[in-house]
């Protein structure tokens, strides 16, 4: 006896002893910031008390069988079993029930599909593993990718508290205006969610799914990819940032103007140090995942960088090629249409002279810009 | 009739017993060793799949990638996902349906003892297909049991094409065990059997049975316009030429709501015979059962879509699966209330078969329910592709279908080998599988609803500790099941001999048969009330 409450002790201890501090145990559903996530919050809080109490008199009924008609207390077995009026009774009661929750099931659908009159409209493209935000009214837009480093995922490093919940840039959303969402895909299924707006969308490439939110108060609000997408699944986080109207247009107006600058990027001369520091930046946030921030590949299905002819011959032409048109038939994306030039070209620098490759050449942006061109 | 029965007796004298050695397996055509060839792979293919799922929760006990690469990850779920349901769940059932059928409707053998064989060694040989995947450059199948498009096709690994043409020989070995399921039932009933007065295991099968041919030709259409996707560069479901990602999902979920019903319908007929037995008591509304059964049948081809509310189907489309689905509470409700009914002003006692059959009633109820929650279109929005998915269907196939198999090998295993299983080891096991069960999957609710999405590798810190309750109870589970091999072993190898009856309530013509049940089970038709 006392060795089995020893063993039993340890699942416990294991759970008592997990080091991270900011763990909880949330057990529902957030009532969310918008109308829509707050009524499904009520749908759903209603639907699982009539479970809740259907489970009651149930389960109710059954312990009491299981308790008092046993043989073991000498109880005889009746002789019923059929009683049409009990049976029609257990079959119109939950379609009554049923009717009575399909009605505000129904309301709330119509109106998660009414997705006119917004004021704001984001197109949303899901890529392996990151999301594109387009501002369609404003015309700029950018790419949102995992901030977490790659030491905190493999252990390296103690994790920060929103670990693969953080981004290096988030969708910035003005409160109290709705917001209608265009939701792609460039290449897989991906999903769309943010459990605090409501709001789940596939993803899908030669669709375009619409969807909305009205956010109600300023805040962060954190969400991930919910569609099986390959093995950067798990790493393709979402985070919105509400904040009020004025800030929100003082934010656009930041935007655009960053938008010419970094075009001004691409007819800059950079140096070799410039391009690759920059190209570390982009290879982590891009790269890494597959090829492995060591550049040694997950063969056989992902080739490694580290000396390959691509990456170490006296011509960077093929390799430029394969950045931007990305390998057909491969899990290698077309990064032409996902990267801006400098960065491209920052990439291919980095990938030439890290790991050992040093092949000491430069690959400029108008090199990039030029073989974007040819096609 | 009489010639016909005397002519049978004189080839008896010549074959009465099984053959020799391996030929014995390898040619066998009779039930009793094709069910029980069906339910050892069955057995083998739930260990197989269980340490699938072991690798998956000790990769997922902390944060962070520990043991295995996301790629490598991807490819267990999806291999556990395959490996139950068409490896464990359905070969099991199929199993029982060898065994118990013939003996249940008073037949010598099923009908098509030739296709019986070619089904069951078709089986092992998909699976041999299948499972070589894994050493295979570049990996098994990593896109998910569900085998969405284009992540299977466009992006999927080269063994693709190995998973499609597995799923063509399951299917087909799926399609030739339906028929003879089918062909024996109809044909071989004993006389005076009417079909209102078959047993309702015999009922559920013959029902599947129906299922299974209507919707295996359905997942082979799908698989087969992915080889074309594949290899002759057609674009049914690549957008970039012209074709559909989401109609891959209607064609599949076409297949894939049936089969949910193919793997649970005949564990509803299983409790429908344990039930009565153990509470001496006849089955409550044995019609309304049968109908019940028939309604959800029928029910299943309607409500695919409820799978798919999320990827942007019209409104209309919306409010019409979810009340369809929603209606399939209904039937489902009636049966649960009717073995309730049984149960109530019964004399029962509580041997292992009774102990699951309960717990199945309980827990498979408990999955009932979160089905019900997730009828509702608007939640759905919200649960979709959560843990809270993955909780409820591990509560209706691990506490359903599974706790309804092992009820079922409890119940009869006595009656195939003539010898009494250990009780204590049988109750040790299923209160172990009961503990490991829910501490394993009741967590997993929360993790839906605290936003943790399905099939990740890795996770953001708040999910941590029910993430590691749930592979604390998985551990457990997993571990218990070796107790059920071993009290199998012991009970065929040294078990006290059991009687005719074995049980004190059993009712129903396989305990009018010997224990354990000859060869060939009614030479001469019992003749049925």
């Amino acid at each position: 006896m006392r060795v089995h409450a020893l063993w039993a002790g340890v699942p416990v201890a294991l759970v008592l002893m997990s080091p991270n501090v900011s763990a909880d145990w949330a057990v529902n559903l957030p009532r969310g910031v918008t109308e829509v996530s707050q009524s499904i919050y009520h749908l759903h809080m209603t639907i699982f008390w009539i479970c809740v109490v259907i489970g009651i008199v149930v389960f109710g009924v059954m312990l009491w069988s299981v308790l008092f008609h046993r043989k073991s207390l000498g109880h005889k077995s009746a002789n019923f079993h059929e009683h049409t009026l009990v049976e029609i009774a257990w079959t119109i009661v939950p379609l009554l029930i049923l009717v009575a929750m399909a009605v505000p099931a129904t309301a709330t659908l119509l109106d998660m599909y009414n997705t006119s009159k917004s004021a704001v409209d984001i197109k949303i493209t899901g890529y392996q593993w990151k999301w594109h935000y387009q501002y369609l009214d404003d015309k700029f837009g950018f790419f949102s990718v995992l901030s977490t480093p790659q030491d905190e995922i493999h252990n390296m490093m103690p994790k920060d508290k929103w670990y693969l919940r953080e981004v290096d840039k988030p969708l910035v959303l003005p409160v109290g205006e709705k917001v209608r969402f265009l939701v792609t895909s460039n290449d897989v299924i991906h999903s769309w969610w943010v459990p605090d707006l409501g709001v789940k969308k596939d993803a899908i490439p030669g669709y375009i799914n619409e969807t909305w939110a009205r956010i109600d108060k300023p805040g962060i609000y954190r969400g991930q990819c919910a569609e099986l997408c390959g093995q950067g699944h798990a790493f393709m986080p979402i985070v919105v940032k509400a904040v009020p109207k004025a800030d929100y247009d003082k934010w656009v107006a930041e935007q655009r103007k960053q938008a010419e600058q970094l075009a001004a990027l691409n007819s800059k001369t950079w140096t070799m140090a410039e391009l690759m520091s920059r190209g570390k930046d982009k290879f982590d946030a891009n790269c890494a995942v597959c090829h492995q921030a060591t550049g040694v590949g997950q063969p056989p299905t992902i080739p490694p960088l580290k000396g390959r002819p691509i990456t170490t011959g006296p011509d960077p032409s093929q390799h430029i090629y394969t950045v931007i048109h990305g390998r057909p038939g491969t899990m290698m994306p077309a990064f032409g249409k996902q990267l801006s030039p400098v960065d491209i070209a920052a990439i291919i620098t980095y990938e030439r002279n890290a790991w050992g490759n040093n092949t000491g050449q430069k690959v400029t942006p108008q090199e990039v810009l030029k073989a974007e061109q040819e096609k | 009739m009489s010639a016909v029965v005397d002519t049978h007796a004189e080839e008896e004298h010549h074959a009465h017993g099984p053959a020799k050695g391996i030929t014995r397996w390898l040619f066998t055509t009779n039930h009793k060793d094709i069910g029980t060839m069906y339910l050892i792979f069955s057995f083998t293919m739930f260990l197989l799949a269980g340490s699938f799922a072991m690798v998956i929760r000790a990769e997922l006990f902390e944060p962070g990638m520990q043991l295995v690469r996301p790629e490598f990850f991807n490819q267990m779920t999806t291999m556990h996902g395959l490996t139950m349901i068409f490896g464990a769940i359905m070969p099991a059932f199929v199993g029982l349906a060898n065994w118990q059928i013939p003996m249940m409707i008073g037949a010598p053998d099923m009908a098509l003892p030739r296709l019986n064989n070619w089904s069951f060694w078709l089986l092992v040989a998909g699976f041999v297909l299948l499972e070589s995947t894994l050493f295979m450059p570049g990996g098994a199948p990593n896109f998910g049991w569900t085998a969405y498009a284009p992540l299977s096709t466009t992006y999927g690994p080269p063994s693709t094409t190995y998973f499609i043409f597995a799923v063509h020989m399951m299917g087909i070995s799926s399609i030739m065990g339906a028929i003879n399921i089918i062909a024996t039932i109809l044909n071989l009933r004993a006389p005076g059997m009417t079909l209102m007065k078959m047993p309702l295991f015999v009922w559920t099968w013959l029902i599947t049975a129906f299922l299974l041919i209507a919707v295996m030709p359905v997942l082979a259409g799908t698989v087969t316009m992915m080889l074309m996707d594949i290899h002759f560069h057609t674009s049914f479901f690549n957008a970039a030429g012209g074709g559909d990602p989401v109609m891959y999902q209607h064609i599949f979920w076409f297949f894939g709501h049936p089969e949910v019903y193919i793997m649970i319908l005949p564990a509803f007929g299983i409790i429908s015979e344990i039930i009565p037995t153990f509470a001496r008591k006849k089955l409550f509304g044995y019609t309304s059962m049968v109908y019940a059964v028939a309604s959800i049948a029928f029910l299943s081809f309607v409500v695919w879509a409820h799978h798919m509310f999320t990827v942007g189907m019209p409104v209309a489309g919306e409010i019409f699966f979810m009340y369809t689905t929603m209606l399939i509470a209904v039937p489902t409700g009636v049966k649960v209330f009717n073995w309730v009914a049984t149960m109530f002003r019964g004399s029962m006692t509580f041997e292992t078969p009774m102990l699951f059959a309960i717990a199945f009633v309980v827990l498979f109820s408990i999955g009932g329910f979160s089905g019900l929650m997730l009828a509702i279109a608007p939640a759905d929005f919200q649960y979709q592709d959560t843990y809270f998915v993955v909780a409820h269907f591990h509560y209706v196939l691990v506490s359903g279908a599974l706790f309804g198999i092992f009820a079922a090998v409890y119940y009869w295993l006595p009656k195939w080998s003539g010898r009494m299983y250990d009780e204590t080891l049988g109750k040790t096991h299923f209160w172990l599988s009961f503990i490991g069960m829910n501490v394993t999957f009741f967590p997993m609710h929360f993790l839906g609803l605290a936003g943790m999405p399905r099939r990740i590798p890795d996770y953001a810190l708040q999910f941590t500790d029910f993430n590691q309750v749930a592979s604390v109870g998985a551990f457990l589970f997993g571990a218990t099941q070796l107790i059920f091999l071993f009290l199998v072993i012991k009970t065929v190898r040294a078990g006290e001999p059991a009687t005719a009856k074995v049980w004190e309530g059993s009712h129903g013509l396989e305990w009018d048969l010997p224990s354990p049940a000859p060869y060939h089970s009614w030479t001469t038709p019992p003749v049925v009330d």
